[in-house]
């Protein structure tokens, strides 16, 4: 066990800490990057924890059975762009209440990758997972080189999606087109914009997003796939969106937050901290919904959010 | 969801008419539901290997071929119509209550706790105490989300599921420590279960030899119970007033958050009250996964019973013997039974999305039935 009270032993603590961190973070970025793009476009997606498991399995079926880690991504996108496509058409062509399709899809996802991994797997199997890149001479730095500069790709993946969705999202004509149909559909309508197409799209790159946080679980965190591995974290994407005020920024802050008390839990279960592991496991959950409380930005909410559009309805 | 019911409902009572084609129409998109998914069933028992046509025959046979499957599937019907009239409650007020697998757990836990705690207490207290005690646990797991909602506007589909996994997390932990069965700590098993409850707590079994109980014959007067409740009463008005129209509630005074954060916390008890009808009617005591996904399958049985508490009777008989089913198909052609909770996710997401097929189909009906009244009042003015 570390000395954990001696200076060298608690900086090992600390950059542990943090290098878990940024690591747990990725399926919760890229699962609520994902979900902003379809919440921005005015379509709420609760489906996303059930994408995730049935891309997070893909992932790691087709890495199990080929030995290729980027097929079981593509595999794990794949799923997602159908999942997505089934959403979309559920909640923007047939207008469903979309609280409810998006439980449905998830009670679908929660069943399938359950009787796939039954059938297909059967026992706990693992995989070699995407390995740690250093990055020259950033990654030789001390202490903040293993901290943000020897992770997995798909780490890197996650945080550069960041910035590649703020400027999809404020700096292109597709992201004020996005921006526009979630705000009032009718009168982006009268501009021309086809407000299904937008829908379907940002649906879908979320759905494919979110396919990727499977992956990044299942080939890239934990290398292996386990019934209900994901444990409602595409539920608390869904609270980091709100939480975030839906922009990106506010998200990745979200996310660092709950995956360093995610990591700081692990450690202190690791350090054999007295603190019962049952109580350390709810954290999460609580903190969600503090964070939902808290979520003070509510007036930057995507206005036509939840609403079907219908033409000649508004 | 029909609109023209709180007008009926202020009206005055006349004989009542069944309206078949309203009926039908309301109908046809949960049998196509129905339909496509255990279509889609087929396909996927096929590409799992299995024979589609064997896999629902030994369903069917499993659960009507004999005694013990039929009173298993009103076993498995009971809890998902105690949990589905909450969720019938919660959204006649538009709110979606997502959280009744956490409001089961802690109608559960207390239960065990309670009945445990006052075991010297005689039945005919002890039995009452026992649901109120329950119905209240689960009614408060309830209460939580929807405070939150009516007063900080927080989505109440998140936080309940993040209350679901706080309540499993709070069940594990009592059942490795406090509620562990000190039978199992002495012989050194350890299991993850509770003490067996008190005997004159146990609800009476309906026919012997089998786990029916009658928590069976409550749920089904409370679901009668909820339906007046909701009809009949001054404060069901509002709670479905609320849910068709919030704004016009508001200007007709109603206080919209106080009943959406109530209609939640009645559906959390009635979760609840399922929570306790499995420990005291089924298990006798409690054990790890008590709530066997009811908290979901009851939300796809509210949907299929048309969000309506009498709707809800057969839904939840119906979906009780698919769970059955599954189980029976399970052992018969070893497919999993995960199939079944595949099938039910995408029985909610075509019932949903058949609504608008229903809303169109009603108004194009409307439109023909207004044009025939037109076209005989003309006759009769010409």
């Amino acid at each position: 066990m570390t000395d954990i009270y001696s200076t060298a032993g608690l900086i090992g603590i600390i950059v542990g800490v943090l290098t878990s961190a940024i690591r747990l973070a990725t399926p919760y970025l890229y699962a609520a990057i994902g979900e902003a793009f379809a919440q921005t476009s005015g379509v709420l997606n609760l489906g996303v924890d059930g994408i995730m498991l049935v891309s997070g399995f893909a992932a790691f079926y087709v890495a199990l059975q080929t030995g290729n880690l980027w097929l079981g991504l593509l595999a794990a996108i794949a799923v997602g762009l159908l999942m997505g496509l089934l959403m979309s058409f559920i909640s923007v062509t047939l207008k469903a209440e979309q609280g409810i399709s998006g439980i449905g899809l998830y009670i679908f996802g929660l069943g399938l990758s359950s009787l796939l991994f039954k059938v297909m797997v059967g026992t706990v199997k693992t995989v070699v997972g995407f390995p740690p890149v250093k990055i020259p001479l950033l990654g030789d730095i001390p202490l903040v080189g293993p901290i943000f500069f020897q992770q997995s790709l798909l780490v890197y993946g996650a945080f550069l999606s960041v910035p590649a969705a703020t400027w999809v999202i404020n700096q292109t004509t597709l992201g004020l087109k996005i921006r526009a149909v979630g705000q009032n559909a009718a009168a982006a309508d009268s501009l021309g914009v086809d407000v299904n197409r937008i829908r379907y799209f940002s649906v879908c790159l979320g759905a494919m997003l979110a396919g990727i946080a499977g992956a990044s679980l299942s080939i890239s965190l934990l290398n292996l796939f386990q019934e209900n591995m994901t444990a409602g974290m595409g539920f608390i994407a869904v609270a980091l969106v709100y939480f975030g005020g839906w922009r990106p920024l506010g998200i990745m802050w979200g996310a660092l937050l709950f995956s360093t008390v995610n990591a700081f839990q692990l450690w202190m279960q690791v350090l054999g901290v007295k603190i019962s592991s049952d109580v350390a496991v709810m954290l999460p959950y609580l903190l969600t919904i503090a964070a939902l409380v808290f979520a003070v930005n509510r007036a930057r909410q995507p206005a036509a959010l939840n609403v079907p559009f219908e033409r000649g309805t508004s | 969801m029909p609109t023209d019911e709180a007008v009926t409902a202020s009206r005055p009572r006349r004989k009542p008419t069944i309206d078949w084609g309203a009926a039908a129409i309301q109908a046809a998109p949960l049998v196509l539901a129905m339909g496509a998914a255990l279509l889609i069933g087929a396909v996927m028992l096929a590409l799992l290997g299995a024979n589609s046509f064997a896999a629902y025959a030994s369903m069917l046979t499993g659960v009507f071929g004999n005694m013990s499957g039929f009173t298993q599937s009103l076993v498995k019907a009971t809890p998902l119509l105690l949990v589905g009239m909450g969720i019938c409650i919660a959204f006649r007020a538009s709110v979606i209550n997502i959280g009744a697998e956490g409001q089961i757990i802690l109608g559960a836990l207390m239960a065990t706790w309670f009945s445990l705690q006052f075991r010297a207490w005689p039945g005919w207290l002890l039995l009452p105490a026992t649901l109120l005690m329950g119905f209240l646990a689960g009614a408060a797991w309830g209460f939580v989300p929807g405070f939150l909602k009516a007063r900080l506007g927080v989505n109440e589909i998140l936080s309940t599921v993040m209350m679901n996994a706080i309540a499993m997390q709070l069940m594990n932990l009592l059942l490795r420590g406090p509620l562990m069965d000190p039978a199992g700590v002495t012989a050194g098993t350890f299991l993850h279960q509770s003490e067996r409850l008190p005997e004159q707590v146990w609800l009476p079994r309906l026919i012997p030899q089998t786990l029916l109980h009658a928590g069976a014959i409550l749920a089904v007067i409370l679901a009668v119970a909820v339906y007046i409740f909701l009809w009949r009463t001054t404060i069901g008005y509002r709670i479905r007033a609320v849910g068709l129209n919030p704004d016009a509630s508001r200007y007709a005074g109603i206080r919209v958050p106080f009943y959406q954060a109530l209609s939640l916390t009645l559906a959390g008890g009635f979760a609840g009250l399922a929570g306790v009808c499995e420990v005291i009617g089924v298990q006798r005591r409690l054990l790890e996964g008590i709530t066997s996904g009811y908290g979901f399958s009851g939300i796809v049985a509210a949907l299929f019973g048309g969000l309506h508490p009498i709707g809800l009777i057969p839904a939840s008989w119906l979906f009780g013997s698919l769970l059955v089913g599954a189980d029976k198909m399970q052992r018969a052609v070893q497919v999993p039974s995960a199939l079944v909770d595949t099938l039910q996710g995408l029985i909610v997401l075509f019932v949903v999305g058949s609504a608008l097929l229903s809303r169109r189909w009603a108004a194009q009906r409307q439109a023909r039935q207004a044009a025939t009244v037109q076209a005989k009042t003309a006759e009769v003015n010409a």
